[in-house]
């Protein structure tokens, strides 16, 4: 048996992966990454618009603080996310960007002096001040009161995904590429490492760690439709799932994008609309307004994405060979402005398209886009279960985008909770002794050695048949509306393809890698984790976010202001256990009410008046004291952040104290 | 779609496991009804769904941003996730990235010869200044600038100009145009504060910038479109002029 030794084991070479391993390397431990491909390749790369950080530097951020980013992210997420973590990330956030500055991501600039903008399609001229020339430039998004969102063109996640790679290999942090994590090692009580599949030898090790990061991403291919990479299976989730012990939380919050180009579901960014552009229907009508008058084409993605499909549903979709759709207009933003800013959008529409969008409008419809729930986690992203398990990213559920999170809160916190939970894995390494005994290592690598085994002489069942049967299911029963019939029937099917899963032969018996093992072991896990979505939206009779019931319309703060947790404690179980865990309103800084756009129906918790109005007395005692006082008031926590990360953030209307 | 009748596809495909060293390396060739918007990425996932189990390929974003795809198609270096069935005759070839390892069939070890090159010319921002006070406003740059840097930071480094480069065929420790543009890159990135000197140690000799003989494919098949003839250009300019001077 290989076992491989490090401090920190981290699973994943993205950006939130890599930021944990930088932070250990610099805290003095040695981070082991592993990685289905090489880093540089991660699907943060993917992103395009933009990462949010609350500078403030063009005109139309003025004014933008902590504060703004902070009720925004808590509205996007419809009262589900945890206020103090939100707290932690949107003071880190301008933290985060300075530093990747400092690393040589090449972010935007702003220029002083007149520029000429689109607003709400009018066109609008903008003025920003000498002193913000050469600080880094915002660009407005969905569900945002102020131009927060940083870029680097609308390729952010590859500038950001490259300094952070660079700045790893510069710190000579080991990278095992085209690795794949089978299990955790644990013991019920602390988790030791992980085994490995070697992706190109087929070979099986073990890695043994005192801290193990889970940091891999979603799992948009549950869904047939997806704006996701090929490699974003949750597989991650899945590891965690299959300990029996660590939970997953709010698995049933899935986002749905509003602009995949059909029929190929490739992403173009919302700084499409950010910048200007419109959604138009068939009649080439711009309907948005018609439903949300406030904030239009930019409401929250699930409101937006809610609209669009409502919309097609009264008649008013593009008819096309691959479905309906409808149009999204950039042509108002004129060809410099799109070669300049909005380029990576161009070559997808030049080359999956063939269309100019400059000239002409892109084709687009709604598509899976990101999972919010994740591994659950305290605030320093440690599972509460399992002691030296970590996770941080999208993988992850800490939990700070709830029920729907905000375009460029994605990037932004990939690195901000590198940052934090590196720091807080350090220093678990400090007082965490690696005592593991060889032979519970011995016995995880034979079980999945034997599992594989069984999977090359196994039944009749084709992994690559299930796994398109459970994407249908996802795509057409756990989408953006759901009611309870449907979701029945997508447990009931997915239940059935779980029980045929066990029953998987895999044909092709080639050394190596061997793709159609992948498949197969890969496709079991899934099934387990579209169950956990599927019982989960079951389960919750509201609608929050981006979960819509049809046949519960409400937000239900009474009955449902509550986590999902989910494990799967008997591994021959057919279905999940779901246990919940209630959200304190009585702790909020921002109690719930409606978000600014979207549905005003709510079901009231009755802990929301009382502390309403202790809220109020608050602001109302302390408003002359400023705004620092009246939010340490409300809700204490700069306690919870590492203290190397503490402290104000300055902007050209703050200066630090 | 218009009424012509579907094509019937065939692809020959360089099939090679190294871990079945006695099987040699052959062309196999596959059958299959070409459909509506096919990339190199619906038909080769089809072919191992339904035809093919063992075939070995990589594919990550499929949207032409993470450079996991290159191949050669036909003869050229390319993105395969999109390359269009439509832009291709009924009958044409697929084979690995020559110059990087061979995985299997269609899949090369970029990732690692990427590394190698990134630790060889250290690939990012060498700042005086280790540490930065994050609460502060980050450095000022001038806007044009932190464009031009951009540009020249979009390479995805899929390999497609090495393994369309001569000397990168001749000579194994060549830096290929994806190292030159990185060194170009961080030469103009005001953050990063090596000196002429420095880059000249970096590629001034013939595994580095002198070792181009601007065949320039490299240029022309740049999935980024990079400006990468330029680049050398400049910068063999002002390495000659540092190693001279």
């Amino acid at each position: 048996m290989r076992v491989i030794y490090s401090d920190v084991l981290v699973i994943g070479g993205g950006l939130a992966g890599l930021r944990v391993a930088i932070g250990a390397r610099r805290r003095g431990f040695d981070p082991l990454v592993l990685s289905l491909v090489p880093p540089k390749r991660s699907h943060s790369v993917a992103a395009q618009g933009g990462m949010q950080a609350s500078l403030g530097n063009v005109i139309k951020g003025e004014g933008d603080n902590e504060d703004v980013h902070f009720e925004d992210t808590v509205r996007g997420s419809d009262w589900g996310a945890d206020q103090s973590v939100v707290r932690m990330f949107v003071n880190t956030a301008p933290k985060a960007v300075r530093e990747l500055a400092a690393w040589g991501v090449p972010w935007s600039r702003v220029r002083r002096g007149d520029r000429e903008v689109i607003i709400n399609g009018q066109k609008v001229t903008l003025t920003e001040k000498d002193e913000a020339h050469g600080l880094i430039a915002q660009r407005d998004f969905g569900g945002t009161k102020k131009w927060r969102t940083c870029y680097a063109s609308d390729g952010t996640g590859h500038a950001m995904l490259f300094a952070m790679g660079d700045r790893a290999i510069a710190e000579g942090i080991p990278v095992l590429e085209r690795t794949e994590a089978l299990s955790l090692i644990h013991d019920g009580k602390r988790c030791f490492g992980a085994v490995v599949r070697d992706l190109i030898t087929g070979e099986l090790a073990a890695c043994v760690a005192r801290a193990t990061v889970v940091a891999t991403g979603g799992a948009g291919r549950l869904y047939r439709v997806t704006t996701n990479a090929v490699i974003n299976e949750g597989i991650g989730h899945a590891l965690a799932l299959d300990t029996g012990v660590a939970a997953l939380g709010n698995m049933e919050a899935v986002q749905f994008h509003p602009t995949a180009i059909v029929p190929a579901g490739i992403l173009v960014t919302e700084g499409c609309r950010g910048d200007g552009g419109l959604l138009r229907d068939a009649a080439g009508h711009r309907f948005m307004p018609d439903y949300e008058p406030e904030k239009k084409e930019l409401a929250s993605r699930d409101v937006v994405s809610r609209r669009m499909e409502e919309h097609i549903k009264k008649g008013h979709g593009v008819q096309s060979r691959f479905g309906e759709h409808l149009w999204l207009d950039i042509t108002l933003l004129g060809r410099a402005h799109i070669e300049r800013n909005l380029r990576e959008v161009k070559d997808i529409c030049r080359y999956f398209l063939g269309l100019d969008p400059a000239d002409k409008w892109i084709p687009v419809r709604p598509a899976q886009h990101y999972t919010m729930g994740g591994v659950r986690t305290d605030h320093t992203g440690q599972n509460p279960a399992l002691a030296g398990l970590f996770a941080a990213g999208e993988s992850a559920c800490w939990d700070m985008h709830g029920f729907n999170r905000l375009g460029g809160n994605s990037v932004a916190e990939t690195v901000v909770a590198g940052m934090i939970v590196g720091e807080f894995v350090a220093d678990w390494c400090e007082g965490a002794e690696l005592e593991v005994s060889t032979r519970l290592v011995q016995e995880f690598v034979d079980r999945e050695r034997a599992s594989l085994d069984g999977l090359c002489h196994g039944g009749s069942e084709d992994a690559s048949v299930l796994r398109i049967a459970m994407q249908e299911i996802m795509t057409s029963k756990v989408g953006i509306f759901r009611d309870g019939a449907e979701l029945q029937a997508a447990v009931d099917g997915l239940a059935e393809l779980y029980r045929r899963s066990r029953n998987i032969g895999v044909r092709s018996n080639a050394p190596g890698a061997n793709p159609e093992l992948v498949t197969a072991y890969r496709t079991q896990k899934m099934l387990r984790l579209a169950l956990t979505v599927a019982c989960g939206a079951l389960a919750r009779t509201e609608s929050r976010g981006a979960h819509f019931r049809a046949d519960h319309p409400q937000r239900n703060d009474q009955a449902w202001l509550k986590r999902t947790l989910a494990t799967w404690p008997d591994p021959l179980a057919d279905l999940p256990t779901l246990n919940y865990e209630p959200l304190d309103i009585m702790t909020m800084e921002l109690p719930p009410g409606w978000r600014g756009y979207g549905a005003r129906n709510q079901i009231e918790h009755p802990d929301t008046e009382r502390r309403q109005q202790q809220v109020s007395e608050i602001r109302e005692r302390l408003g002359s004291a400023g705004r620092f006082a009246v939010q340490e008031a409300l809700m204490p926590y700069e306690h919870l952040l590492p203290v190397s990360i503490r402290g104000r953030n300055e902007r050209l209307g703050e200066k630090l104290p | 779609m218009n009424a012509a009748a579907t094509r019937r596809l065939r692809v020959h495909i360089l099939r090679y496991n190294p871990a079945e060293p006695e099987k040699a390396a052959r062309f196999q060739t596959y059958e299959l009804d070409e459909a509506d918007g096919m990339t190199l990425f619906i038909l080769l996932s089809e072919l191992r769904e339904k035809q093919d189990p063992s075939l070995q390929f990589d594919f990550v974003c499929r949207a032409g941003v993470c450079g996991s795809c290159g191949m050669v198609v036909n003869g050229r270096p390319g993105l395969a996730c999109r390359t269009l069935t439509a832009e291709l005759p009924a009958e044409f070839t697929l084979a690995p990235l020559p110059t990087f390892e061979l995985i299997g069939d269609l899949s090369v070890n970029t990732g690692k010869w990427m590394r190698e090159m990134s630790e060889r010319l250290e690939t990012w921002v060498h700042a005086k200044q280790e540490e930065v006070d994050l609460r502060r406003h980050e450095e000022k740059m001038d806007p044009d600038l932190a464009d031009e840097v951009y540009e020249l930071d979009r390479c995805i480094e899929c390999g497609c100009c090495v393994a369309a480069c001569g000397t990168a065929h001749m000579r194994t420790d060549f830096v290929g145009a994806v190292g030159l543009n990185k060194v170009a890159r961080f030469s103009l990135d005001p953050r990063d504060e090596r000196s002429e000197a420095d880059m000249y140690e970096l590629v001034g000799n013939d595994d580095g910038v002198f070792g181009c003989m601007s065949l320039l494919a490299c240029n022309d098949l740049c999935p980024k479109e990079l400006p990468l003839q330029s680049q050398i250009a400049y910068l063999r300019r002002r390495m000659a002029k540092q190693g001279t001077g």
